[in-house]
């Protein structure tokens, strides 16, 4: 299967296979109105299988929400035709309105106002928790 | 900064410790407190009725000379209006120092202390947190035992939706040679949460039991807790679980001479009445000591030596 090369863009690799139309719709890549592609299980050496997500224009990506979801995940910033900077998102410390606490005892529950912050509780095993309530995410 | 105490853990072991000491003085010397608080005003937001743990923060702010303003009863406040707990918690500070709440939900008195410039303790959120509790089961211990390095904590009960019983393994993990005996039905264990992130992460010695009367031998303390029919979704449930484990004169024939029996209370049959003239028996002066460690918590966090 052959997917052009673009100019100028972003390259998301090493999306876990299966992983890349739930980080397309996180990220709203369906309101982009340039060229998209979404590639899924692409032959990896590394992981035997990945998706990539092709964007031919630069954006503002959140980082944050890409490493939560695979740790693993490059971004290849494309500039005419050139690789120039690789990106490797970290596990964020705190996750806002990305994930809701699904605990009915919680104080989200209960007051729709309040943000759904996470935060990291343990790097080791990517185990987040609800501030409020500890449950876990 | 101002400090709050939602989670037993916000507080180091030295400030317990020192909280402890505190709460000792004012034992033993509780005129020179009299008027520590004198103008200073508690809140008391109790969103869920709890008589024991607001009538303990009431009288120890009493004791240390100041007032104490609020509601037992979230009809009869502006959150039956449908207030949230952020603008209840900016309205309360322009009128109080502290504020005390205890609500159902898990992660109010959080939500409260982030949105007002004065200290919020949390009293009791949902299944969650209720560090003065913990605070309380410490002093206790310290005052029973004289320590709390090398004791063998048993647990016995709900110890799933037991909030205090979670938070008094945290506390207690961070002593040295602490061990537990966890005492349950299969259905009310400790959550898997508990065991991984506390007892297995920092390697403390435990064993998950199902009979009382065979730990009771090698405990130092018995934690007693009651199977609340307001954690449970499925009455059955509660019906068929309430019973499972009581403390009886019998079975306390076995316990060490030393061991003390606490229980955060109320009991309902957990404990049977004829075990309250046992001097093993602690949870009387327990009740006691929750005044004490509250008033210390109290002057702490306002700042007062």
């Amino acid at each position: 299967m052959i997917i052009g090369t673009i100019v100028n863009g972003l390259v998301i690799d090493h999306i876990p296979a299966g992983k890349g139309m739930e980080l397309y719709l996180h990220l709203g890549l369906d309101k982009l109105s340039c060229e998209v592609a979404l590639i899924r299980n692409a032959p990896s050496d590394k992981f035997g299988k990945k998706d990539i997500i092709k964007i031919a224009e630069k954006m503002d990506l959140d980082l944050d929400l890409l490493g939560f979801i695979a740790p693993q995940i490059t971004v290849n910033v494309i500039e005419n035709g050139e690789k120039v900077e690789k990106i490797h998102p970290a596990l964020p410390e705190k996750l806002t309105n990305v994930i809701r606490c699904r605990n009915p005892r919680c104080i989200t529950s209960i007051e729709q106002e309040l943000p759904h912050v996470f935060r990291l509780t343990d790097a080791e095993s990517g185990t987040y928790r609800c501030i409020y309530c500890d449950t876990k995410a | 900064m101002k400090k709050d105490l939602i989670d037993i853990l916000d507080l180091s072991t030295d400030e317990i410790n020192s909280l402890i000491a505190t709460a000792e003085d004012i034992i033993a010397n509780p005129d020179s407190y009299a008027t520590k608080c004198e103008r200073k005003k508690l809140a008391t937001l109790f969103y869920e009725p709890s008589t024991r743990t607001r009538l303990s923060f009431e009288s120890a702010m009493y004791e240390l000379g100041g007032h104490v303003i609020g509601f037992s009863d979230a009809t009869n406040s502006s959150v039956s209006k449908g207030e949230s707990v952020a603008d209840t918690a900016r309205t309360v500070e322009c009128f109080a120092d502290i504020i005390a709440m205890r609500h159902p939900k898990e992660g109010a008195p959080y939500v409260a202390s982030i949105n007002c410039g004065i200290p919020v303790i949390n009293a009791g959120d949902g299944g969650h947190n209720h560090p003065t509790q913990t605070l309380t089961d410490l002093l206790t211990i310290h005052r029973e035992m004289g320590a709390f390095e090398g004791l063998t904590v048993g647990c016995c009960g709900d110890l799933k939706f037991g909030r205090t019983v979670h938070s008094l393994i945290s506390a207690m993990s961070r002593y040295e040679g602490v061990r537990f005996v966890l005492i349950s039905p299969e259905e009310l264990r400790i959550p898997e949460h508990v065991r991984t992130e506390i007892l297995d992460k920092k390697g403390i010695e435990y064993v998950e039991v199902r009979s009382l009367e065979d730990a009771m031998p090698q405990l130092d303390i018995l934690y007693m807790t009651r199977v609340q029919r307001e954690r449970f979704f499925n009455e059955a449930d509660y019906i068929r679980l309430k019973d499972s484990y009581i403390l009886t004169p019998e079975k306390l024939a076995s316990a060490k001479e030393k061991m003390r029996v606490l229980h955060p209370l109320p009991r309902v049959n957990e404990i049977s009445v004829a075990v309250d003239a046992d001097p093993r028996a602690a949870y009387f002066r327990q009740v006691h000591n929750g005044k004490y460690i509250r008033m210390a918590l109290i002057l702490k966090l306002l700042g007062i030596e």
